[in-house]
């Protein structure tokens, strides 16, 4: 696989923590790449260092060691101002707590990356409402997030990530809080409507009914990757 | 990103009017407070207001304000009058005398004595009767709060209303007859007591006997005289004290200013306020954005800048304090208008709307800072902390 067709290549990541004047190393020469097109999920129990890698991955978080590349660009390596704009415009983030901006309606919550890269609020409004319809929301437009059911608002949380077409989308335990079949329609309408050729998502999840739906799956223990693979193969 | 910023702090009504009561309780005692204070002070130099013909006010060089009265001689006037520049020079008597009233008690009055001629420096407002009228035998004017209060008559039934002294009425100052020929309105003093207008040579009959009894020499200058040069002169040629209008207000205010515990009263319960404003709005604002930095997170996480976040933080709290400064400052204005026939002092100057302003913008800066501070520093990654 060339460096292109990468969405993410991380090498030899390292990053430790200070807590109590005790070092806590979350993450441990990681290696990990992630291609365009694919769905990769992070596996593994609390605490193995997964939430660390995926804000290292989406650049919101600086390694100690090594380097990450998304699409061939080095997040580290670039000024703030320069990563923000580069996070702005390629990655979207769905959350376990959906973090839907409780006062802001649903299509005011899509439209959010939109007005961040400059869109004007009319014109990002309307391209909300569009995306809203695709995720099968266009009947609630205008209801806050509070009025929402957990589905919904993970679907308004995936609308929001979708709708400036960012290249990585970077979920984080997006079916925990939902029940069973509420988290495979959530995945479903991931797999279907976020992933395509250009662009690849990465899962972080505890959750084995949605392990499915991965391309490949990495397992992570104690800040290391232990295991790389396709689903079957892994688990079966 | 304004719209979202004002949907954030609209967001969650309680804590909005929270903040927003907080910033009008701060700028509401950072104005009413001052505007008592200022009110109060006034008063100290009302009596020099309201004599308002005279550019030039004369007296002992000893003299500290308005009320502390050291009589000249009557030859003074005349050495005034004597000075180039001056276009008339008239004497006032003020003291304070006994009235006895009807009932056989007794009633310090503040007693004002003008020129008989003249009679410059009488009551600003008459309510009945002329100020002409106090060319009759035995006549004073009162003031309208000591012709109902103080002065009034007994009523006939135990414990009802005072009866208002009214045009007709008589009194007994300092044994001598004097008969009510007006009510005026003055603006209120420091001093409490009645004031009775009269001739200054009734006054002076009415004043126990002594060598001197002019308390001030009231002096108008021709016209394109400058005021600072003739006082210059007045003080050179008789050795005397000469203050222009507002420099003898100036006196009073200082004096007051320094001698009694008014400012440093006052200025407790404005700093108090301003410090408890500052400590609520503060306090909530900073909480608002506490429980918000999540949301400032995701934000920071979708690539919004710090200084798209600060923007918004400063907008909110732009909003925040016009409205608590709005709210406030109108609660001033209407606690001053359902005052205006009280005793209380109030006077709402512009300066006051500018000294609440600039304290209500500092609460906002200081809050909003904390605020930006905070949110600066996130880490984005907060937002996969479940």
């Amino acid at each position: 696989m060339t460096e292109k067709q990468l969405a993410v290549h991380c090498q030899h990541i390292g990053k430790t923590y200070q807590a109590g004047g005790q070092k806590i190393v979350a993450l441990n020469d990681i290696k990990l790449e992630i291609a365009l097109g694919e769905l990769m999920m992070l596996v593994g129990p609390s605490g193995c260092g997964k939430t660390t890698l995926i804000s290292v991955i989406a650049g919101i978080l600086d390694q100690d060691e090594g380097s990450c590349a998304l699409f061939g660009e080095d997040l580290q390596q670039m000024r703030s101002k320069d990563k923000l704009n580069f996070r702005a415009r390629n990655i979207g983030f769905v959350f376990q707590a959906y973090n839907l901006l409780p006062s802001l309606t649903a299509v005011e919550n899509v439209s959010v990356p939109l007005i961040i890269n400059g869109v004007k609020r009319a014109v990002a409004e309307r391209k909300a409402g569009e995306i809203l319809e695709l995720v099968g929301l266009g009947t609630r437009t205008k209801s806050l997030p509070a009025q929402l059911s957990g589905g919904q608002q993970q679907r308004v949380a995936i609308a929001r990530a979708l709708v400036h077409s960012p290249r990585l989308i970077v979920c984080d335990e997006p079916t925990s809080a939902l029940d069973h079949e509420t988290g495979q329609t959530v995945m479903g309408l991931l797999k279907d409507v976020a992933l395509h050729a250009d662009r690849a998502l990465v899962i972080v999840t505890h959750d084995a009914r949605i392990f499915n739906f991965a391309d490949r799956i990495a397992k992570m223990d104690d800040g290391h990757i232990t295991s790389v693979g396709a689903v079957n193969g892994l688990l079966g | 990103m304004n719209h979202i910023a004002l949907k954030m702090l609209m967001g969650d009504k309680g804590k909005y009017l929270g903040i927003v009561m907080g910033l009008t309780f701060a700028s509401l005692i950072m104005t009413q407070q001052p505007a008592i204070f200022v009110g109060l002070m006034s008063r100290s130099y009302s009596f020099i207001s309201d004599v308002g013909l005279p550019d030039i006010w004369v007296m002992d060089p000893k003299v500290q304000f308005v009320d502390d009265i050291k009589p000249l001689q009557d030859t003074e006037l005349y050495r005034v009058r004597g000075i180039s520049g001056v276009q008339w020079a008239m004497p006032m008597y003020k003291g304070l005398l006994k009235a006895r009233l009807t009932d056989g008690t007794f009633q310090t009055c503040n007693v004002i004595g003008l020129d008989d001629t003249t009679l410059i420096g009488g009551p600003p407002i008459m309510l009945s009767g002329k100020i002409e009228d106090l060319r009759r035998s035995d006549s004073v004017i009162v003031d309208i709060d000591g012709a109902r209060d103080k002065l009034g008559k007994p009523s006939p039934t135990s414990g009802g209303k005072r009866i208002p002294l009214a045009v007709g009425d008589t009194l007994e100052l300092n044994d001598h007859r004097a008969i009510v020929v007006g009510i005026a309105k003055v603006t209120r003093t420091f001093q409490s007591q009645p004031v009775v207008y009269t001739t200054y040579s009734r006054a002076k009959s009415y004043a126990p006997r002594e060598r001197k009894l002019l308390s001030f020499v009231l002096v108008k200058a021709k016209p394109g005289q400058d005021i600072a040069q003739l006082t210059r002169r007045i003080r050179a040629a008789t050795g005397l004290s000469a203050y222009s209008h507002n420099e003898f207000k100036e006196l009073t205010y200082n004096y007051f200013m320094k001698n009694t515990g008014i400012p440093i009263n006052f200025g407790i319960s404005v700093a108090l306020g301003f410090i408890v404003g500052a400590a609520v709005a503060g306090q909530t604002f900073y909480n608002f954005t506490l429980e918000n930095l999540r949301q400032f997170g995701v934000l920071k996480a979708m690539g919004a800048n710090n200084l798209t976040l600060l923007r918004m933080i400063l907008l909110q709290a732009v909003l925040v304090g016009s409205i608590g400064y709005g709210l406030g400052v109108g609660l001033t204005a209407l606690f001053g208008h359902a005052m205006r026939h009280t005793i209380l002092a109030f006077k709402f100057p512009w300066q006051l709307l500018i000294f609440s302003g600039a304290g209500v913008s500092l609460i906002c800066v200081f809050a909003a800072l904390i605020s930006i501070i905070k949110v600066i520093r996130l880490e984005p990654a907060i937002v996969f902390k479940s």
